[in-house]
């Protein structure tokens, strides 16, 4: 193989909507009807309230980074990225922190608080993975 | 209606006997079970006890495989695996079943050999729960956050972020813990360092440099534990179990509600508490040094200091020998030893700190020791405190 690759994500059942939206490149959480609180990752129950009413909500895919750390060399050669690269924990403003990367910058700008918008990068299977790159004032 | 009954383990159980292997080199001869075994042998002899005496055991794989590979038939059984906090929670567990009446001889045992097994089996033998790994498979490893220093990583960077701590200030505590393992003879590394070694030491994850980390050597350890009443007519001085207890609130870093706060800050004040004690009376802390950022957290979440000054209390170097509050005095993960699990080191040093064989890093007149252990991603906390009969 000579194509770089990531190690890509396997999806479950209940995660199934969620890589779904992202063939056409929207991100969406699973939200819990009764609390009003985002559930992830997905699962068949509300961790706060273990109600199992949950609901698959769109994203405006823009938020915060919240920790990030720059990995200064590479050790998998199947990773597409070429350190050093970017790993951040980003605070989605309508939905929830995920671990991700910050691209379309210099990893070693990234600070803590940027504002940052989601964007996709291609998997083999048709769907996409959210990573974040900076915005200009924390929205699109 | 039955009264009820004030319930606590607090000075029922105690420590008596310890045992562990390491060698300057950072590689044993043998491995697996053998050492697990050569350990329990040896910590029975430390006890004065023979594993005829045994009815309970402690292993984080599997309490019932280890037992069978002995030859012996616990009352009291314990696969408690959390990384590595398994120990200090192995500790609590048996000391709550002693106290309970369940078990009188609780034995439980360590044995990691990374160093060794990449030329015995070319690699890192794997472990871990197909299930967790899932979880992680999808929302983690496609990023490409090397574990687990990404992970603390993320912790450091959010710290310095709300709070202005500093790498110099992270770095003090690499110093400091270096200055105790020039003082004993077993440790991996002994030659002093200074901030400007650490912050020139290669970047790992970001912030994090190479001496923020803790080492990967070979080690294995053990412990006893039995009834105070047993423990008052054998070979050494008991230590006793005085306050124990753990929490844990996330597995994933992703998941972690708080990056700036473990959950030894529920578990920390909790085991004081059962003590009747606070950090003030800790003349001992062993605080699990995975990386300098974990070392920095536990001071905080046990209370030595205020959320968001551990920075600026480890910088004045009273961590160290001499100083007021004598940390990791074997010389901590970062300097002594780390197989990967590394919570039993703590328990054994706290021992034999309260026992006064500590030889050239003793601390004066120490009667109270604190074991905080912290498994996995900053996941899983246990705290014990443990005090000389002195202040039982």
């Amino acid at each position: 193989m000579t194509e770089m690759k990531r190690p890509e994500p396997p999806v479950s059942e209940i995660s199934a909507p969620f890589w779904d939206a992202t063939r056409s490149g929207e991100l969406v959480f699973q939200w819990c009807v009764d609390c009003e609180r985002v559930v992830f990752y997905p699962r068949t129950i509300c961790p706060g309230c273990l109600g199992d009413r949950l609901e698959w909500r769109p994203s405006r895919g823009i938020g915060r980074v919240y920790a990030v750390t720059v990995e200064p060399r590479d050790t998998n050669p199947q990773f597409p990225l070429r350190a050093p690269y970017a790993v951040a924990l980003v605070d989605v403003e309508d939905g929830a922190r995920m671990l991700t990367n910050i691209v379309g910058c210099d990893p070693l700008t990234v600070t803590v608080g940027m504002p940052v918008a989601v964007t996709w990068e291609p998997l083999s299977d048709g769907r996409q993975l959210p990573q974040f790159t900076p915005t200009e004032g924390g929205g699109p | 209606m039955t009264p009820r009954v004030d319930r606590t383990l607090r000075g029922a159980a105690a420590l008596v006997g310890v045992a562990d292997a390491v060698s300057p080199t950072g590689q044993l001869d043998t491995f697996g079970r053998a050492l697990e075994a050569a350990m329990v042998r040896e910590a029975l002899a430390d006890a004065g006890l023979a594993l005829a005496d045994v009815d309970g055991v402690c292993h984080h794989a599997s309490s019932v495989a280890f037992a069978e590979y002995l030859g012996i038939h616990p009352t009291f059984t314990d696969s408690t695996s959390t990384g590595g906090s398994s120990f200090e929670i192995h500790v609590e567990h048996a000391a709550a079943a002693i106290a309970a009446g369940v078990c009188d001889v609780v034995v439980g045992v360590y044995a990691g050999t990374p160093r060794s097994d990449r030329k015995r089996f070319g690699g890192p033998r794997r472990r871990g729960g197909p299930a967790d790994a899932e979880v992680m498979a999808e929302w983690e490893w496609p990023y490409g956050m090397r574990m687990p220093m990404g992970a603390y990583a993320l912790a450091a960077s959010r710290h310095m972020a709300e709070f202005g701590t500093t790498s110099e200030q992270l770095a003090q505590i690499a110093v400091s813990t270096r200055e105790w393992a020039a003082r004993n003879p077993r440790a991996r590394y002994r030659d002093p360092i200074t901030i400007d070694d650490v912050l020139g030491s290669p970047m790992e994850s970001s912030p994090l440099h190479r001496l923020d980390c803790c080492l990967v050597t070979d080690g294995a350890g053990a412990f006893v534990l039995t009834s105070a009443e047993r423990a008052a007519v054998l070979a050494k001085p008991p230590v006793f179990v005085l306050g124990a207890a753990t929490c844990h609130d996330h597995m994933m870093i992703s998941q972690m509600p708080d990056l700036t706060t473990t959950p030894g800050a529920v578990s920390g004040p909790a085991a004081f508490a059962m003590a009747g004690m606070k950090p003030i009376d800790v003349d001992v802390l062993m605080g699990y040094d995975s990386f300098t950022i974990t070392a920095l957290l536990h001071l905080e979440d046990l209370g030595f200091c205020a959320k968001g000054e551990g920075g600026p209390f480890a910088a004045d170097g009273k961590l160290g020998p001499g100083g007021a509050l004598p940390m990791n005095t074997n010389g901590g993960g970062l300097s002594y030893t780390h197989p990967g699990m590394y919570g039993m080191f703590l328990i054994v040093e706290a021992v034999r700190q309260l026992r006064g064989e500590s030889g050239e890093r003793q601390v004066s007149d120490a009667n109270v020791a604190v074991a905080h252990g912290s498994g996995m991603v900053l996941s899983v906390m246990s705290t014990l405190v443990l005090g000389t009969e002195a202040v039982r």
